[in-house]
């Protein structure tokens, strides 16, 4: 009804065809807006508007009690010569540059095994996505900590196999391994996108490459890999991602101080500990820039360097 | 717990009754790798569900035998961890705290699916001035980190005076948010025969009607996806609650099991290991009523845990 009210009156002198298709195209784009509003009203208030608000705040001294106070790149520069940053960066960056890549290889060799063999597959594949559910949850986080921890079940097994005895969660050279072990448990999210990807290549390409002599190895370097491609560069993508914004587990298995001795001081941890403990909320958002920027830069150099090893064929995605 | 042994054991055995094609020459080899598989599967299945039934078997004991204890049988199993547990903590008994974890997750359900789906519906069936940008944009929040935006997003929640409501956990929610859901639906809508809505609009359907009675009847398996995972996601939610809620009454469970943490550190082991059973009874629940769908949902877009 309103796009009749709202008809110009000198689109009606025209010829009669484009008018109509002019005004069933405003019509759409009105619908459209209507569809669109609640995302729209949510991306502007709660993502892009936050956004901008947090980039004005990492150039000013704010702790929720004061206003604002401009201090240009102060923050930036303290960031730098603060020990535990640095440290909190040191962590992150170990555990994204190291878990996620054997958190891969786990759901790549996993998928490949479950691939080789058909039978009661489905039911391996639910199985081992349970933990990816549940993993990031409190509750995960408690029942590690307990395994891990003093005269725990890993302490007692690697005693047993003649290790030096003591806890994990208590001494800073394991903690990281303990926290990329329970990112490597949830290894079931990306093997099954692997799963789905290996459906997707076709079974003659290992039939004609045996045919020609090619072994196992060979076969996977130069078939498996070059077709999952795709799904490799989504999951390394995601999960990279992913592994910046750990925080419930690093809060819960370190009593929200990332001890000992800063080991799982992660980037998120600390920058809540800054945020929100210490109410240093500009400082924080310098923190959150900064993170921000980096994953833009990672994201953006993988687009294009994927280019040289992401292969799309035709019709596989 | 016990659903998922029973049926550990049963598939594969079950599967092993099937005859075998006849393979005449490769047969032998075929086996022996079949075996392999299955073997190096269910080493696998070991490791991955040993942590699970460690928890469940651990909630069983007397707290001091929890930590040092290698077999995973406990001595004298007793349900006393479990009424520690529901005793509650500083005076709440833990069903405020699962009452306040359901309707966080029920609202969340609804506020989602309701909001993405109209969403859904723009980005993939209207012809609309800017789509392509909006959606770019929209897939860009995918990789957005969220803590360029919990900063500011708590000083304004705090300025309206929200802070201690479940408003700042909900209002998301009903606004879309979260891109991953988007995503997952309008691929599903871009699956749909356009032939359908074509013919409605012929017969004078607008939008709203197409919507209504045509898309979101088909829709179903793609709302019941995004059901459980924004479920169990709410569900799971700790840094939401952290930051926004600090009266206990109002604590959802994740935040429930961190005060056990504080207060008791090792003293009462076994009662914080039966809450951290009982947070996720709903989620499991779901995993073995819905596995289908979660994992389908995961293999098809991408969607993680």
């Amino acid at each position: 009804m309103s796009t009749l009210q709202a008809q110009p009156l000198r689109a009606e002198a025209s010829a009669p065809a484009p008018v109509d298709y002019r005004r069933a195209r405003r019509a759409e784009t009105r619908s459209g807006y209507f569809f669109l509003a609640p995302w729209l009203i949510g991306f502007l208030l709660l993502t892009a508007g936050p956004m901008l608000a947090s980039l004005y705040l990492a150039f000013t001294d704010y702790n929720l009690f004061r206003d604002p106070k401009w201090i240009g790149l102060e923050n930036f520069e303290k960031l730098f010569n603060d020990s535990r940053y640095l440290q909190s960066v040191k962590v992150t960056l170990i555990y994204v540059l190291v878990g996620t890549p054997v958190k891969l290889a786990a759901a790549l060799a996993v998928a490949l095994l479950l691939n080789s063999g058909r039978k009661a597959q489905g039911f391996y594949r639910s199985a081992f996505y349970a933990p990816s559910l549940i993993g990031a949850s409190v509750s995960i986080a408690i029942v590690w900590k307990a395994l891990f921890s003093d005269g725990g079940i890993v302490d007692l097994g690697m005693t047993g196999m003649g290790f030096q005895p003591g806890g994990w969660v208590g001494d800073p050279d394991k903690t990281m391994p303990m926290m990329i072990l329970l990112a490597t448990w949830q290894f079931g999210a990306p093997m099954v996108i692997f799963l789905a990807g290996l459906k997707q290549v076709p079974r003659e390409l290992y039939e004609a490459a045996s045919v020609d002599g090619a072994g196992a190895l060979r076969r996977f370097w130069s078939i498996t890999v070059p077709m999952l491609s795709p799904v490799i560069f989504f999951n390394l993508l995601l999960e990279t991602i992913n592994a910046f914004q750990v925080f419930a587990s690093a809060f819960i298995i370190s009593g929200g101080a990332g001890g000992p001795a800063g080991s799982t001081l992660f980037y998120t941890l600390y920058l809540y500990i800054r945020g929100f403990g210490d109410a240093r909320m500009g400082y924080a958002s310098a923190m959150a820039w900064v993170l921000a920027v980096v994953i833009g830069l990672i994201t953006w150099v993988m687009f294009r360097t994927s280019k040289g090893w992401v292969h799309y064929s035709g019709e596989t995605k | 717990m016990s659903t998922a042994t029973s049926t550990a054991t049963a598939a594969p055995l079950t599967d092993q009754r099937r005859p075998t094609p006849p393979a005449p020459r490769r047969q032998d080899g075929a086996r022996a790798r079949s075996l392999m598989v299955h073997a190096l599967s269910l080493v696998i299945l070991a490791v991955v569900l040993y942590p699970l039934l460690w928890m469940v078997m651990s909630s069983l004991k007397p707290t001091n035998q929890i930590i040092g204890d290698p077999s995973l049988l406990p001595t004298e199993a007793s349900l006393d961890n479990y009424r520690t547990a529901l005793a509650g903590i500083g005076g709440i008994s833990a069903w405020t705290f699962a009452r306040n974890s359901l309707f966080l997750a029920v609202v969340s359900v609804i506020g989602t699916v309701l909001s993405s789906a109209v969403t859904a519906y723009a980005f993939a069936r209207i012809e609309f001035a800017g789509r392509k940008l909006w959606f770019a944009l929209m897939i860009g929040t995918l990789l957005l980190p969220f803590h360029v935006l919990i900063i500011p997003q708590y000083i304004v929640f705090n300025k309206l005076g929200l802070i201690n409501t479940f408003v700042p956990l909900l209002i998301g929610k009903f606004l879309a948010a979260e891109a991953f859901f988007i995503f997952l639906m309008v691929q599903f809508m871009r699956n749909l025969p356009r032939e359908l809505d074509e013919a409605a609009r012929i017969d004078g359907c607008g939008h709203v009607r197409i919507f209504i009675s045509i898309m979101l009847p088909l829709m179903r398996p793609a709302i019941i996806t995004t059901s459980i995972f924004a479920f169990i996601w709410s569900w799971n939610d700790f840094l939401g609650p952290l930051l926004y809620l600090n009266d206990p009454e109002k604590y959802p469970l994740p935040l429930a099991l961190r005060l056990f943490v504080d207060q008791t550190s090792v003293s009462d082991y076994g009662a914080m290991i039966a809450m951290s059973v009982l947070a996720l009874v709903p989620v499991m629940l779901f995993f073995f009523l819905f596995q289908r769908y979660l994992v389908d949902g995961v293999a098809t877009q991408g969607l993680k845990g």
